[in-house]
């Protein structure tokens, strides 16, 4: 795995930030954001010239992009794979984002409408990568180019969902034979003013401004809505028998995974959780394991009263009793809520759970909303059997989803 | 087996699919003067456009609000398909109706008006619709919601190979156990600023001659058209078509994607192998292909590329080959969905449409391209193809139906 995340710019920083229970939301600094309502982000300090890239890249790529492939680098580093000795038809990519180029989107418009005085633009001060920011697709080509993959690339755009759906997507190519080895995972650098102010607009982020480390509160009674953040996470997916056969460690298996919809509102949410429930247990058929056997439920946990008590009724749906006695944590109250790419951050915290056997708390909550009242294992990690984990995914668009991690069997000799 | 029930069109040279197909045939074509704004400080002004209805009047009043003029195409060309199917959803598990599309560039037009906002009135101008009219699940989201689909939906991004993609991956949910899928593609990004962002690509074509600026294929090629708009379809499992007694259109028999080489690789695009495997996955040769529907670039070394490719497979003149987007333009992720459209009508009609524009054809590409007039065959299998910018290759093999 590779990932960027606020205040965690690699895999053993972004654990320890987890582990820890520290948060990374700030006081945002990307651009002044007193005219905002919520001016609370969590925000990476990124530096594209120490990763590596070169200044025709950093000049053409979005800021999503150039984490996507700062992470697939580390992912496939990580993994041993020698890619170079595949045939590059048998490597696909999958890549999840939900609003893609919006940084640069937003860069360009001040240019090109001199700062919002112009409707029609000139083509004076046209970026000749204008099309790419417009039309998005170009992030998993850059990705594909990075790992010389030449099979199945996909750009899986399901708003919040994404970054589930898209791996669950490679899962899917390699079951079905489409490829051998997929690089796959999801990226989002939303931290841009129109993105902050689309959010202010129906009030979904948090005004807690005046205590910006503290303002990321899933399921606590003082939440207010989530904090904006940006991070990538990429993994490098094999067909289980494949990867133990050269010797790989694997970090889970992906037992199970399914999404549904709403079909309710755009960005309104039943109180009954009724499609996320169905979305789990479809996960846990395909994994074929029972709601008892979940150790550890990785939460969506944004931090919206709506989400909070939808998901709450969505587990005790799916799990039954069982939702009561294991822990229910969400990583968003430390690296915020990163929209497309934050299902793929939280496999990874996920991974690393299993791998730890640490379940990694929800930080700041105090007293949790009264409607709220499973084990969210407040501020502290926690030692646990973390063998098979469950991660849930909720977006607008009315996209749920639901994955199930399971820690690997050992090697068949 | 995926079979097609339902088609749904929004294309500039016809809003439904009966008078798509007439135009595609008698060669009237959606491309004209872009006339929404000023371009006259523009190098091209052509495009193809939807301008036979107004999309906002054909949409429930309490979405026009809270949609970009592509969703509001998106919803029309869904609720199209869903009443040419002639099914009834309500009396269908939620959980066995899925929605998947591609989307090139989302809500553009809206967010361009909000970004104006923004930055020129001030962050609480900003719509509360904003937040879900621009992102790339839009149309997937919104088609979900109207008809009630809670079954496995999600949207893809692929520039102009997006809606095979799309239309490969709802044929993969059915075999995943879903009945029902609505499936395609619909773009429109042709305000100003989405205008100069299509200017950007470099390939759309300056020559201000309708009738000449997009002929894929021809000696004189200059580059392409964008478009709006695209197609929606109806898929479902073969079984549950025939036990509720639905027309079908033909069988979705084959798909594949691709990806070129990185651009300083120094080896061949990868098109070529995105058709051999859908011809594969259909159980079928290049010798049973009827007809090609080309990704037809209209960028003279693409289209000698995918000539080439053809020639490859197919041998010298080897199958018929038509563009009919030559009358849309590129529509983005509309663009396969609507040749997919075309290649059911050609098998269900045994005729190919012409790709009008299109004058004469280098002979070094030995291609047989359908020029002038529809010519009349019967047409068993049909491959479309589709290429999306930055390497991205799709095709499908579409099947006449056997019941």
């Amino acid at each position: 795995m590779g990932v960027r995340a606020p205040q965690a710019l690699n895999t053993a920083a972004f654990w320890d930030l987890l582990s820890a229970g520290r948060t990374a939301t700030r006081r945002t600094s990307f651009f002044d954001p007193s005219p905002y309502r919520s001016q609370v982000a969590a925000e990476a300090d990124f530096d594209a010239v120490a990763e590596g890239l070169s200044p025709r890249q950093i000049r053409r790529m979005d800021r999503a992009t150039q984490f996507a492939v700062a992470c697939a680098r580390d992912a496939v580093a990580d993994s041993g794979i020698s890619l170079d000795t595949m045939p590059p038809d048998r490597i696909g990519v999958s890549l999840g984002s939900a609003v893609a180029a919006a940084t640069s989107l937003e860069q360009e418009y001040l240019v090109l409408s001199d700062s919002g005085r112009r409707w029609v633009m000139s083509p004076d001060h046209l970026s000749p990568h204008m099309f790419d920011y417009l039309v998005p697709s170009i992030m998993p080509a850059e990705v594909a180019w990075t790992v010389g993959a030449e099979g199945p690339v996909a750009m899986v755009s399901d708003g919040c969902t994404s970054g589930l759906d898209s791996v669950a997507h490679a899962a899917a190519l390699i079951c079905e034979g489409s490829a051998d080895v997929m690089i796959a995972g999801a990226s989002d650098t939303p931290i841009t003013p129109i993105v902050v102010a689309c959010f202010d607009a129906i009030k979904a982020t948090t005004s807690h401004n005046d205590d910006p480390a503290r303002a990321s509160r899933p399921f606590d009674g003082t939440r207010d809505g989530f904090v904006l953040a940006e991070g990538a996470a990429m993994f490098v997916l094999e067909e289980l028998t494949a990867a133990q056969r050269r010797g790989a460690r694997a970090y889970a298996e992906i037992g199970g995974f399914a999404s549904r919809c709403n079909a309710f509102h755009m960005t309104g949410l039943k109180a009954d959780g009724r499609e996320m429930a169905e979305a789990i247990r479809a996960a846990l058929d395909q994994a074929r394991l029972d709601p008892t056997e979940v150790d550890y439920v990785n939460a969506h946990g944004s931090g919206t009263r709506q989400n909070d008590r939808h998901e709450t009724a969505a587990f005790k749906r799916s799990l039954g009793e069982h939702a009561y006695r294991i822990p229910v944590s969400s990583i968003k109250s430390m690296v915020g809520h990163s929209l497309g790419a934050i299902g793929s951050v939280e496999i990874a915290a996920s991974l690393l759970a299993i791998e730890n056997q640490v379940v990694p708390p929800t930080a700041n909550l105090d007293v949790a909303d009264p409607e709220c009242d499973l084990d969210y294992v407040p501020k502290d990690a926690r030692d646990h059997r973390t063998d098979t984990v469950l991660t849930v995914g909720s977006g607008f668009g009315g996209f749920q989803s639901a994955m199930v991690l399971t820690r690997p069997r050992p090697v068949a000799v | 087996m995926s079979v097609i029930t339902g088609l749904g069109v929004v294309a500039p040279n016809g809003v439904d699919t009966k008078e798509f197909w007439a135009a595609t045939l008698s060669g009237r074509s959606g491309i004209t003067e872009l006339d929404r704004f000023d371009t006259s400080g523009y190098p091209a002004r052509l495009a193809g456009l939807v301008n036979d209805i107004d999309p906002a009047q054909h949409v429930p009043a309490r979405l026009k609000p809270q949609t970009d003029v592509s969703t509001q195409l998106a919803l029309i060309a869904a609720q199209s398909a869903l009443e040419d199917a002639d099914v009834d959803t309500a009396a269908m598990t939620d959980y066995q109706m899925s929605v998947v599309t591609a989307n090139a560039s989302g809500g553009f037009e809206f967010t361009h008006r909000e970004f104006r906002k923004l930055w020129s009135q001030g962050p609480e101008r900003v719509s509360v619709y904003e937040s879900f009219a621009w992102f790339y699940a839009v149309n997937t989201g919104q088609i979900s919601i109207r008809h009630g689909m809670r079954g496995p939906s999600c949207a893809f991004v692929a520039e102009q190979a997006g809606g095979l993609d799309a239309l490969g991956h709802a044929r993969r949910t059915i075999r995943d156990g879903v009945a029902l899928v609505v499936s395609g593609g619909v773009d429109s990004a042709l305000d100003p600023w989405g205008w100069i962002s299509h200017l950007s690509s470099g390939r759309v074509s300056l020559d201000p001659d309708p009738t000449t600026a997009y002929r894929p294929f021809d000696t004189r090629a200059t580059g392409y058209l964008p478009g709006e708009g695209g197609a929606i379809c109806v898929l479902e499992d073969a079984a549950a078509a025939r036990a509720r007694g639905a027309r079908v259109y033909g069988e979705l028999a084959g798909y594949a994607a691709t990806f070129d080489p990185a651009p300083d690789a120094g080896r061949p695009p990868a098109l070529r192998r995105a058709a051999e495997r859908a011809l594969a996955d259909a159980g079928i040769g290049p010798a049973e292909v009827d007809v090609v529907f080309a990704d037809a670039a209209g960028v003279p070394e693409l289209d000698r590329s995918e000539a080439e490719m053809l020639r490859g497979m197919f041998g010298v003149r080897g199958v018929p080959v038509t563009a009919p987007k030559a009358l849309t333009g590129r529509l983005f992720s509309g663009g396969g969905a609507l040749d997919v459209v075309a290649a059911l009508l050609s098998i269900q009609e045994g005729v190919i449409p012409p790709t009008f524009g299109t004058g004469s054809v280098p002979d070094e590409y030995g291609i047989d391209l359908v020029l002038g007039k529809p010519r009349r065959t019967s047409v068993q299998n049909a491959l479309v193809l589709a290429r999306g910018r930055g390497g991205f290759n799709a095709a499908i093999v579409i099947r006449a139906f056997r019941s």
